[in-house]
C-alpha cells in the first residue's frame, strides 16, 4: 500500500472537478457550503475581503477554528499557509487537512522559494497568474493548480487576465517546433521537462481551476467557459445578502456553465452580492497577487 | 472489439467523468456526457463517476435526476462517489442513494487525504492485480444476498456487481489499466 503520492495527490483535485470550493470561517457556515453542494471548504480564521481590511500579518489559521469545521462535514476541508512557510504546512498535514493552499492571501513567509511540496503527503495548491509560474509551482509538487485573480475585491477583472494568459501560452507551446521549446523554457522560467510535456499534450498535467474576485453565477461560468475546470469562492459567498442561496446558485452554474437559459433562472432572485472593489482602488503594494516568485 | 454499438453516458454533475470519458473513447465506445435527465433514454449503459457524493446528491434531487437514474434499465458503473449513489444505505441523509444495489456502504472509511493510497486489487475475472487507486475511499460494509465479489484488497470487498450494476471503491479511471472498464462495456453489450 502506498499514500501520499503525487498520483493519489493529483486523484482528489480530479474529484474535485466541476465544483465549488467554499471559503468558509465557522462551522456553520462550513454546514451551509456543505449543504450548498460545495465540493470542499477552505477553512480559514477571517475570508480574504476581511484580511484586506484588516491589515497586519495574516497567518495559518487557528487549529480550532480548522478542527471545528473539520468535524462539521463530510467533504474535504482545505486551509491556507503562508508562501514558504513549511512548518505552517507541517501543522496542517498533521491536522489532517484534505489539501493545503500555499496562499498569496496570506503574508509571505519566505520571499524566495516556495514549499518543496514534494516532501509532503497531503496534496497542495498553488496560485499563479502566467504558465511559468503554474509550472514553477508543479516542478515544486502542487497536484493543483489555480488563477490568483485579485483575492477579496469580488472583482473578476484579474482571474481572467490569469486565466487567459495561462491558455493563451500553452496555446502558443503546442505550434513550437522541438528546438524552439529550450527558449520558450528559459523565457517562461518553466522547467523544461514539464514544458516539453505541455507543447506535447496541449494540457497542465494538473487540474487548472480558478480563484480571486468570483462573486456571481456569472462569474463562475465565465470562468469555466475559459477553461477553468472548477471555482474557489472566497468572499464571494458569506459577504453577500444571501449566501445559502448564492452558495447553490453558484455550484448550479458550474455545472451548467454553458446554459445561458439555464444561468439566467439560476441567477434571478439572489439578493445583493458583495460590493466588491474596483483594482484602481488598491495600491500596487497592496495587490496580493504580486505576492509570489 | 466494437463496443460501438452502444452509446455509453457519463453522469457528468461534478468529478472525474473526464477521465472515464478517455477511458471509453480509447476502448472504441460511443460516448455522451450527461448533465439533463432526458438524455439518458437514448443511454443503452450509464457511468456515474468519483467526485463528491453529496454535491451530485444535491443536483440530481434538483435537475429531476432520481427517478430516471432509479429506472434506467441498462446497465450502470458507479465508481467510489457513484458507488455511494448505487448503494442502499450509505448511512448519511445528505445522500440519495438510488438503492440499484443492495449493500450498506461507508463513506471515507479509510480516513482523510493522508491516508489516501494506491494498492494491488486481485480480480475474479482476471490473473493479474489490478492497481487500484483509492481517494478518500469508502467502504463497503454490508452486501445483501446476490451480491458478487469480483475485486478484492486486505480481504475486503472493493469490486462487486449486482444484476446489471458495476459497483468500485476506487478509480479505475485515474489508471492506464482498461480492464475494469472493458468487462463493463462488456456487461452493456451482453445485455439485450
Amino acid at each position: 500500500m502506498e499514500k501520499g503520492t503525487f498520483e493519489v495527490k493529483v486523484g482528489l483535485a480530479e474529484m474535485l472537478k466541476g465544483g465549488v470550493i467554499m471559503d468558509v470561517t465557522t462551522p456553520e457556515q462550513a454546514k451551509i457550503a456543505e449543504d450548498a453542494g460545495a465540493v470542499a471548504v477552505m477553512a480559514l480564521e477571517r475570508i480574504p475581503a476581511d484580511i484586506r481590511a484588516a491589515g497586519g500579518i495574516a497567518r495559518m489559521s487557528n487549529v480550532k477554528v480548522i478542527k471545528a469545521i473539520q468535524a462539521a462535514v463530510t467533504i474535504p476541508v482545505m486551509a491556507k499557509c503562508r508562501i514558504g512557510h513549511f512548518a505552517e504546512a507541517q501543522i496542517l498535514e498533521a491536522l489532517g487537512v484534505d489539501f493545503i493552499d500555499e496562499s498569496e492571501v496570506l503574508t509571505p513567509a519566505d520571499e524566495e522559494h516556495h514549499i518543496w511540496k514534494h516532501a509532503f503527503k497531503v496534496p497542495f495548491v498553488c496560485g499563479c497568474r502566467d504558465l511559468g509560474e503554474a509550472l514553477r509551482r508543479i516542478g515544486e509538487g502542487a497536484a493543483l493548480i489555480r488563477t490568483k485573480g485579485e483575492a477579496g475585491t469580488g472583482n473578476i477583472v484579474e482571474a481572467v487576465r490569469h486565466m487567459r494568459m495561462v491558455q493563451s501560452e500553452i496555446r502558443k507551446l503546442t505550434t513550437l517546433h522541438d528546438e524552439e521549446l529550450m527558449a520558450e523554457a528559459k523565457k517562461l522560467g518553466a522547467p523544461f521537462e514539464l514544458v516539453q510535456k505541455i507543447a506535447k499534450t496541449g494540457k497542465l498535467p494538473v487540474p487548472n481551476f480558478a480563484a480571486g474576485g468570483i462573486a456571481t453565477p456569472a462569474d463562475a461560468a465565465l470562468m469555466m467557459q475559459l477553461g477553468a475546470e472548477s471555482v474557489f469562492v472566497g468572499s464571494g459567498i458569506f459577504k453577500s445578502e444571501d449566501p445559502a442561496k448564492r452558495a447553490r446558485a453558484i455550484v448550479l452554474a458550474t455545472t451548467y456553465y454553458d446554459n445561458p437559459d439555464k444561468l439566467a433562472e439560476i441567477s434571478a432572485d439572489l439578493g445583493e452580492a458583495m460590493k466588491g472593489l474596483d483594482l484602481a482602488e488598491i495600491p500596487e503594494s497592496e495587490r496580493l497577487a504580486q505576492r509570489g516568485w | 472489439m466494437d463496443f460501438d454499438t452502444k452509446k455509453v453516458g457519463i453522469l457528468s454533475l461534478q468529478g472525474a467523468f473526464s477521465k472515464h470519458q478517455k477511458m471509453l473513447i480509447n476502448l472504441g465506445a460511443t460516448v455522451e456526457l450527461i448533465r439533463y435527465p432526458e438524455q439518458l433514454d437514448s443511454c443503452d449503459g450509464l457511468i456515474i463517476p468519483g467526485g463528491e457524493s453529496t454535491t451530485m446528491s444535491k443536483i440530481i434531487a434538483e435537475m429531476g435526476f432520481y427517478e430516471k437514474l432509479v429506472n434506467f434499465t441498462g446497465a450502470i458503473f458507479g465508481t467510489c462517489a457513484g458507488a455511494i449513489l448505487l448503494s442502499s444505505d450509505a448511512q448519511d441523509p445528505q445522500v440519495c442513494c438510488l438503492a440499484r444495489v443492495p449493500l450498506v456502504i461507508q463513506r471515507n472509511a479509510y480516513g482523510r487525504q493522508v491516508d489516501s493510497f494506491t494498492a494491488p486489487v486481485s480480480l475474479a475475472f482476471d490473473a493479474a492485480p489490478f492497481k487500484a487507486v483509492f481517494i478518500r475511499a469508502p467502504r463497503l460494509a454490508e452486501l445483501a444476498d446476490g451480491v458478487e465479489v469480483l475485486g478484492i484488497f486486505d480481504s475486503q470487498p472493493v469490486l462487486v456487481q449486482y444484476r446489471n450494476n458495476l459497483v468500485s471503491t476506487f478509480h479505475p479511471e485515474l489508471t492506464e489499466d482498461v480492464r475494469i472498464h472493458r468487462y463493463f462495456l462488456n456487461m452493456i453489450k451482453s445485455s439485450k
